[in-house]
């Protein structure tokens, strides 16, 4: 029988787990909806619409699941980590409620309007509250992920009788790896959502969708995908650079180095071993590692043993790591490749689109993967330097965590065949009817950006 | 700028305001849906079109009510969740089904459509029990006896009952037609059945806790707070009154009932507010023993003062945009 504290850490990275496909999506679905919004106000083609009302039923299911098991994390630190917030609440609480107060009523409170609304407000206010829900959307990932990097470099509080206590809000917020932290995660949304658009598009135009939506819509994801992976690589690099200062044996672990060295190689792949503190079939290319995190062919990494007793679980860092960075080279070919050959004016071949089919989701693996990075490279830290995870668990007899966490893995199979199957049932349905509808055929107004007398409201 | 002692007074009474909200926002959304009929489709889909637009960020008051006991009154809420902790893992389970539920229904294949309409109405149901579950726990203080729990079942029922009356009451207020004549068929039996799960709460509360007793009857506070129990029963009276009245011509005061109920929450949440005050986990924390530090409590409040008037005005101004009768619910 596993014990408590270790149900609970699988319950609470279960639920996280499961949380984050959603926002991942809607995060930056969301901004994709508010320029299809605005390009059917400023053009009036009708084309704009038919994209927007396919992909807002998607926003509405994925938004809906988003909201429903983050409601779930709000408990979770108090029903499994009791001691988080009696050592860290202090700094956790108005983080996660400023993200309550700033960003999930906003977001709520105009979702109404934007799903249902469009007939009861005028053309502007419709656009206007589906920027407000993308900006709350944004919002919340601004807030959380200050509270997840203050857990990993926490700053600007100080330590009383064994509490934290806030000293300087600003320093708390952007703390050092909140930049990197937040930028590299609004981006990987970025990109999961674009390669679901991709995904989807192009699995309606393998199913002989003939209409402009979806090939319109296709090149947008791809366009998108092309600027947006070698931005995130850019910006990993910067990140790993980052826990280089602030975290190494988390970088250790990463890259595998067991044993402090001078010009380390960049291993594509190896098997850790714990026991032997050594790696076995080594694929590496000499020097590499070094010359990424130092930028000298010649410099010197830190290795595991420098943290003997006090440095995270090496294998599933190590290949974590790689999945990550493998999707995202991956995602770096193939959406030049596609966005190539529609800037030729050739459609795309058939396997193409199918492997943009295969990659609907490959933003969720990467995204999953680089969390998985993230968060079992604190170990043994909840609060790197102040708690560690063994000292936060709840006492709850095991029993009653094993029960609601089989409770919440059912639940989730359920949820994730049932948005699967309604999200493909969704496409072969908008392949089959033709989408035009009265409210369509009203040309729009046409408004400037600019002009003064267009008042909101 | 703050004081420590006041700030847990306006950090309890923020977080009673949202709880009260939540009562009764998402009281009525999950009322509806444990009115939901299965059988006939029209009604249950217009139904679930008069929550449509709100049901969201009706939910987002409870998350604001948890998120301010976590943050202001952190050892109240870990005291608390471990108490409940299976309750709670119902209750959120079922509002993940009943909010998927909504959306689903909606998109999934049409052969699917009775099935999640099911699971709406379940969740709903399981949801409102589960919430008065915990709500007759913590009244009875979590013990761990059998008189707890049968209290707490019957608890359970009557906040179900009291969220199918204010549910009931809504839909007079958003529907017409037969459907309007079934929601005033529903919000008079509902109704009674809420009254009897007040009652029973009322006198089971001061019988079984001896604070509350002293509290309640101790003279002159029973003077001052007389008028409380007389004005909530005279609103029964006057709701089942109205009910008789309705469907009324050209539909006159069909927002009544709902008004009505709305009163009716607000004086039993003061009556148990009042019950307890100043204890957050009853005859153990008061909320000055529990309270978070000044400093992050200050921060927050500043944010609270500016914020919560605008998320007030802009759900104002989303009620206004769906005001009146339901129409059909479509995304655009
Ligand atoms: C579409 C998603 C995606 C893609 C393609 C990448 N990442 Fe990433 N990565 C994430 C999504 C992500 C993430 C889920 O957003 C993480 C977890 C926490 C965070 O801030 O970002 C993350 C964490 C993360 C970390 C951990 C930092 C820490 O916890 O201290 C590093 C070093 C990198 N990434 C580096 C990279 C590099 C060098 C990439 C080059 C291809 C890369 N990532 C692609
Ligand atoms: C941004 C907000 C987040 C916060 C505040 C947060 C906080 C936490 C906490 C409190 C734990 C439990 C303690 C522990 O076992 O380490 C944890 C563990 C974990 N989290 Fe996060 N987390 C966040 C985001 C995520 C995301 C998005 C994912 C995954 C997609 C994730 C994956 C995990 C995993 C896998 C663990 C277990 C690590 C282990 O026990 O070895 N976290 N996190
Ligand atoms: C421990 C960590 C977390 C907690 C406690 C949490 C809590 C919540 C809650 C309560 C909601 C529902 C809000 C509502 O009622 O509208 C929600 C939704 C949301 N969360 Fe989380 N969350 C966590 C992690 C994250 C992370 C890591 C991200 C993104 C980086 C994120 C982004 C969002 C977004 C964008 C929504 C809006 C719904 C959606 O887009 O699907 N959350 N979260």
């Amino acid at each position: 029988m596993l014990e408590t504290l270790m149900l609970s850490r699988i319950q609470f990275a279960a639920n996280i787990s499961f949380h984050i496909l959603f926002p991942t999506i809607t995060i930056a679905l969301s901004w994709f909806l508010f320029f299809f919004k605005l390009r059917f106000v400023q053009t009036g083609e009708p084309v704009w619409m038919r994209a927007y009302r396919f992909w807002v039923k998607i926003f509405a299911i994925t938004f809906a699941i988003g909201v429903v098991t983050g409601i779930t994390m709000s408990f979770q630190f108090g029903t499994n980590w009791p001691k988080f917030m009696e050592t860290v609440g202090n700094i956790a609480g108005p983080l996660l409620g400023y993200e309550v107060l700033t960003a999930f009523f906003l977001e709520a409170g105009f979702l109404g309007i934007m799903l249902f609304g469009m007939n009861r407000v005028s053309a502007r206010v419709h656009t206007l509250a589906t920027l407000i829900v993308a900006i709350g959307t944004t919002l919340s990932a601004f807030w959380i992920l200050a509270l997840n990097s203050w857990m990993q470099t926490p700053q600007g509080h100080e330590m009383r009788d064994g509490v934290a206590f806030p000293v300087d809000w600003l320093a708390i917020i952007f703390n050092p790896s909140f930049p990197y932290r937040l930028s590299h995660m609004v981006v990987a949304s970025g990109l999961t959502a674009a390669f679901l658009v991709a995904g989807i598009s192009a699995y309606r135009l393998l199913k002989g969708d003939d209409k402009q939506a979806p090939k319109l819509t296709l090149k947008i994801a791809l366009t998108v995908a092309m600027f947006l992976t070698p931005l995130q690589i850019f910006i990993g690099d910067m990140h790993g650079l980052n826990t280089l200062e602030h975290q190494p044996q988390k970088i250790a672990a990463m890259e595998g180095v067991w044993h402090t060295e001078k010009g380390a190689p960049l291993l594509l792949f190896a098997i850790p071993d714990e026991q032997e503190k050594t790696n076995h079939f080594e694929l590496a290319i000499p020097n590499m590692a070094s010359f990424i995190l130092t930028h000298d062919l010649q410099g010197e990494i830190k290795g595991l043993n420098e943290f003997e007793g006090n440095h995270p679980p090496v294998a599933p860092l190590f290949y974590a790591f790689r999945v990550m960075v493998g999707v995202g080279m991956l995602m770096l070919i193939i959406s030049w490749a596609g966005r190539i050959q529609l800037w030729r004016n050739k459609p795309l071949p058939r396997w193409l689109l199918k492997v943009l089919v295969a990659m609907s989701f490959s933003g969720w693996l990467a995204t999953l993967a680089g969390w998985y990075v993230t968060e079992i490279g604190r170990q043994p830290w909840l609060v790197t330097g102040i708690l560690t995870v063994k000292d936060a668990a709840t006492d709850i007899a095991p029993g009653n965590v094993a029960l609601s966490l089989s409770l919440y893995l059912i639940l989730y199979v359920v949820l994730m065949t049932a948005y699967l199957h309604t999200l493909f049932t969704m496409a072969n349905r908008a392949v089959e009817i033709e989408e035009i509808t009265d409210d369509e055929k009203v040309k729009p107004v046409i408004i400037s950006m600019t002009a003064k007398e267009n008042n909101y409201v | 700028m703050f004081e420590a002692n006041s700030l847990a007074v306006i950090f309890v009474s923020l977080m009673g305001f949202s709880i009260l909200l939540y009562a009764i926002l998402d009281g009525y959304d999950l009322g509806v849906g444990i009115l939901l009929p299965l059988t006939q489709k029209d009604d249950s889909d217009t139904m679930i079109a008069s929550i449509g637009p709100f049901w969201d960020a009706n939910e987002t008051w409870l998350v604001l009510a948890i998120g301010l006991l976590l943050i202001a009154f952190p050892a109240a809420h870990s005291h608390i969740f471990k108490e409940l902790y299976l309750p709670t893992a119902v209750l959120l389970i079922s509002l993940v089904l009943r909010g998927v539920a909504f959306d689903f229904r909606a998109k999934a294949a049409f052969s699917h459509k009775p099935t999640w309409n099911k699971v709406f109405k379940v969740g709903s149901l399981l949801a409102a029990m589960s919430q008065g579950y915990m709500l007759g726990m913590y009244v009875m203080g979590f013990e761990d006896t059998l008189a707890a729990y049968v209290f707490s079942l019957l608890s359970a029922f009557g906040v179900a009952a009291a969220y199918a009356y204010i549910g009931a009451c809504w839909l007079i207020m958003k529907t017409e037609g037969a459907l309007q004549v079934q929601a005033v068929n529903w919000a008079k039996r509902t109704g009674i059945l809420c009254f009897i799960g007040v009652v029973a709460v009322s006198a089971v509360n001061p019988l079984i806790n001896p604070d509350v007793y002293a509290k309640w009857f101790a003279w002159p506070t029973t003077l001052y707070i007389l008028p409380l129990p007389i004005l909530c029963f005279a609103l029964f009276v006057y709701s089942q009154q109205q009910l008789k009245l309705l469907p009324a011509q050209n539909d006159k005061g069909c927002w009544r009932p709902f008004v009505a109920a709305v009163i009716i929450f607000a004086l039993c949440f003061f009556g148990l507010a009042f019950s307890f005050f100043p204890y957050i986990v009853p005859g153990k924390l008061t909320i000055w023993q529990s309270a978070a530090a000044p400093e992050s409590l200050s921060f927050i409040l500043w944010g609270a003062i500016i914020v919560v008037p605008v998320i007030i005005s802009y759900t104002v101004f989303s009620y206004r945009v769906f005001w009146g009768k339901v129409q059909e619910l479509r995304y655009h």
